[in-house]
């Protein structure tokens, strides 16, 4: 663990819960683009745990995010007229708790059955398992089927956003940095090595996409109680996707590196907006040229861990 | 009993089109162990080549002949295997020692570069198109069974794409390098083989065989988009794990089995919704049973 990291986790949540006080003398537009920077850092740092750290290649995170998206949005809907007004965190909580749960039950959905596949073979299963999870949000009559669920009330403030993300980098920090976390570094750097010293990989990767899934949960949840509308092709496989660049582009397995890229493709795309019609032909351009410049990721000065697989 | 047999002949038209995609998807893995995520595209590329060509080459050839099919035919099939051959040799080349995690996400920018640069309303534009009738559209009825001429040619087409295949990969010198490259590419290249001619060919080969599916597809469905590769293409490929990546005869399995399944999910009530769910429902439930597919071989791990 990184010495005193505890104590920069504190500084940081004060430090956001004082720039949350002023945050309605910003301007909101600017202010909605630092709470997606919020949600997709806690995307990032809990993809960064399944691919940077487990060495595990997932192209279903936004699958997760659906789930905890949907199931807090229903959550707090069916709620909002039975509590009063004052008590909108606590819903907001629970349905962050509520949601990150069932996103990480889905983990284990996905990690027991797949755990026996590797590299290419277990990234197509996983996009099949987002996809799936799309689809079955496309036909669920409860939730609004393609049309999605609207009306959700706007809980997700700045101060919720960002304090989700440091704790979750923080837990994901903690968790690897731990004596039972060196074991998702010896899966991602040589399963057979790390099984032949008792290491159950297994086990490792199931935890990885486990806690991974909870976050995206999480995540999914504040995206839905920021945006008050869902619907199932937000989270199709170009949001998988995106995590995945992000994660690509921080470096594996680096968390500030992460951060740092979370932060850097929220905004990007936001202004690129000048030039709408060639946004997106301008930003898969800039992932060829990347990929073939700095593939080790853009903040990874040594490229010796996470590079090499 | 006649509507079983409908829907299998309507499966089969479908899980052929898979088939000759999940052809080339299969091809690349065996040579270089990559997925190849930009084939759905040049797929959909080989579709609109096919758009293209229909009206120029109708002023030689009368409209809606044969003759005039094959033409258009061939000749999407050709600038589609040079466009594969392109984009092997500017984005994938440059990149070919470096990790494989790398390559993949290359190929998922290429593939979104081509669908947005083609939705671009100065190149094809966002809004769907109707393909123009290549060849005379008739359809028979055999003792309640409807089959149009579309799908007859589907299946034929494929038919013999795939006997073509099958001759180069077995018989050819290139076939043979291609199967050495893809068995060890260090030994292939001491023995005098040119792995980068080697690699470009089975690029232009496979991207020939999704430009053929692209246009049969469209003849069937007569509507085409810069998005309709998605889908179809990440079928394809589930289509290609399915009968184990990197085994040609698995891929046409795969594809046909994948072809028929959705075919008959789509006709029953209650899944019908679920179709685009099924064919990656079918690849989890296989992978489960058959880690390397159904006619992949399992490997050892070497340490």
């Amino acid at each position: 663990m990184i010495p005193g990291a505890k104590r920069w986790l504190v500084i940081a949540v004060i430090l956001i819960a004082i720039i949350s006080a002023f945050s309605k003398q910003f301007n909101s537009y600017y202010l909605s683009i630092a709470i997606d920077v919020g949600i997709n850092i806690i995307l990032a740092v809990s993809l960064n745990l399944i691919m940077g750290h487990t060495g595990q290649f997932s192209l279903g995170h936004a699958g997760f995010m659906a789930v905890g998206s949907y199931t807090a949005a229903s959550f707090t809907i069916a709620c909002t007229k039975h509590v009063p007004e004052s008590a909108a965190p606590f819903l907001l909580l629970g349905g962050l708790i509520l949601g990150g749960l069932l996103a990480a039950l889905c983990g284990l959905a996905v990690g027991v059955p797949t755990l026996r596949l590797r590299g290419d073979y277990l990234a197509i299963v996983t996009l099949g398992f987002g996809e799936i999870i799309r689809v079955v949000f496309q036909n669920m009559e409860a939730v609004g089927a393609a049309s999605g669920l609207s009306g959700i009330p706007n809980h997700t403030n700045f101060f919720w956003a960002w304090s989700t993300a440091a704790i979750a980098a923080y837990a994901i920090a903690a968790l690897v940095n731990s004596t039972y976390g060196r074991g998702f570094i010896a899966v991602h750097d040589d399963e057979i090595a790390a099984s032949a010293m008792g290491i159950n990989p297994t086990r490792y990767k199931v935890t990885a996409f486990v806690v991974g899934a909870f976050f995206a949960g999480v995540a999914g949840a504040l995206y839905a109680h920021h945006k008050q509308t869902i619907n199932p092709t937000g989270f199709d496989f170009m949001k998988s996707f995106e995590i995945v660049v992000m994660v690509i582009l921080g470096g594996m397995g680096r968390t500030v590196g992460v951060i740092i890229a979370a932060i850097l493709l929220t905004i990007l795309p936001e202004m690129l907006r000048a030039v709408a019609d060639y946004r997106m032909i301008i930003y898969s351009l800039l992932i060829i040229i990347i990929m073939m410049a700095r593939p080790q990721g853009l903040f990874t000065l040594r490229s010796n861990k996470g590079a090499n697989t | 009993m006649t509507d079983q047999l409908q829907q299998l002949i309507n499966g089969l038209a479908l899980g052929s089109i898979y088939a000759l995609i999940a052809l080339g998807y299969t091809m690349v893995y065996g040579v270089l162990r990559f997925i190849n995520f930009a084939h759905g595209d040049v797929f959909m590329l080989g579709a609109f080549a096919g758009y293209f060509l229909a009206e120029p080459v109708a002023k030689v050839i009368p409209p809606q002949s044969y003759l005039g099919g094959i033409v258009v035919l061939m000749l999407a099939m050709l600038i589609c295997a040079l466009l594969g051959v392109v984009i092997e040799f500017l984005a994938y080349r440059p990149l070919r020692k470096r990790p494989k995690l790398t390559v993949l996400i290359t190929a998922i920018g290429v593939s979104l570069f081509i669908e947005y640069t083609c939705q671009h309303k100065k190149v094809f534009g966002a809004s769907p198109r109707v393909f123009p009738e290549l060849i005379p559209n008739t359809t028979w009825e055999l003792g309640g069974l409807v089959i149009g001429s579309a799908q007859v040619i589907v299946l034929v087409t494929t038919i013999l794409l795939m006997i073509a295949l099958t001759f180069i990969v077995q018989r050819t010198k290139i076939g043979t390098a291609m199967r050495a490259v893809a068995f060890n590419p260090q030994a292939a290249a001491l023995m005098g083989v040119n792995v980068n001619h080697v690699i470009s060919f089975t690029f232009g080969l496979g991207s020939a065989l999704a430009a053929a599916a692209g246009i049969l597809f469209a003849m069937n469905y007569a509507s085409i988009d810069p998005l309709m590769g998605v889908q179809t293409g990440l079928k394809a490929f589930v289509a290609a794990v399915l009968g184990g990546i990197g085994n040609l005869p698995g891929a046409a399995l795969g594809g046909l089995l994948l072809g028929v399944v959705e075919t008959f999910a789509g006709g029953m009530k209650g899944i019908s919704n679920y179709r685009d769910a099924i064919a990656f429902g079918i690849l989890i439930l296989i992978l489960m049973f058959r880690p390397s597919g159904l006619l992949g071989k399992q490997q050892t791990e070497k340490v």
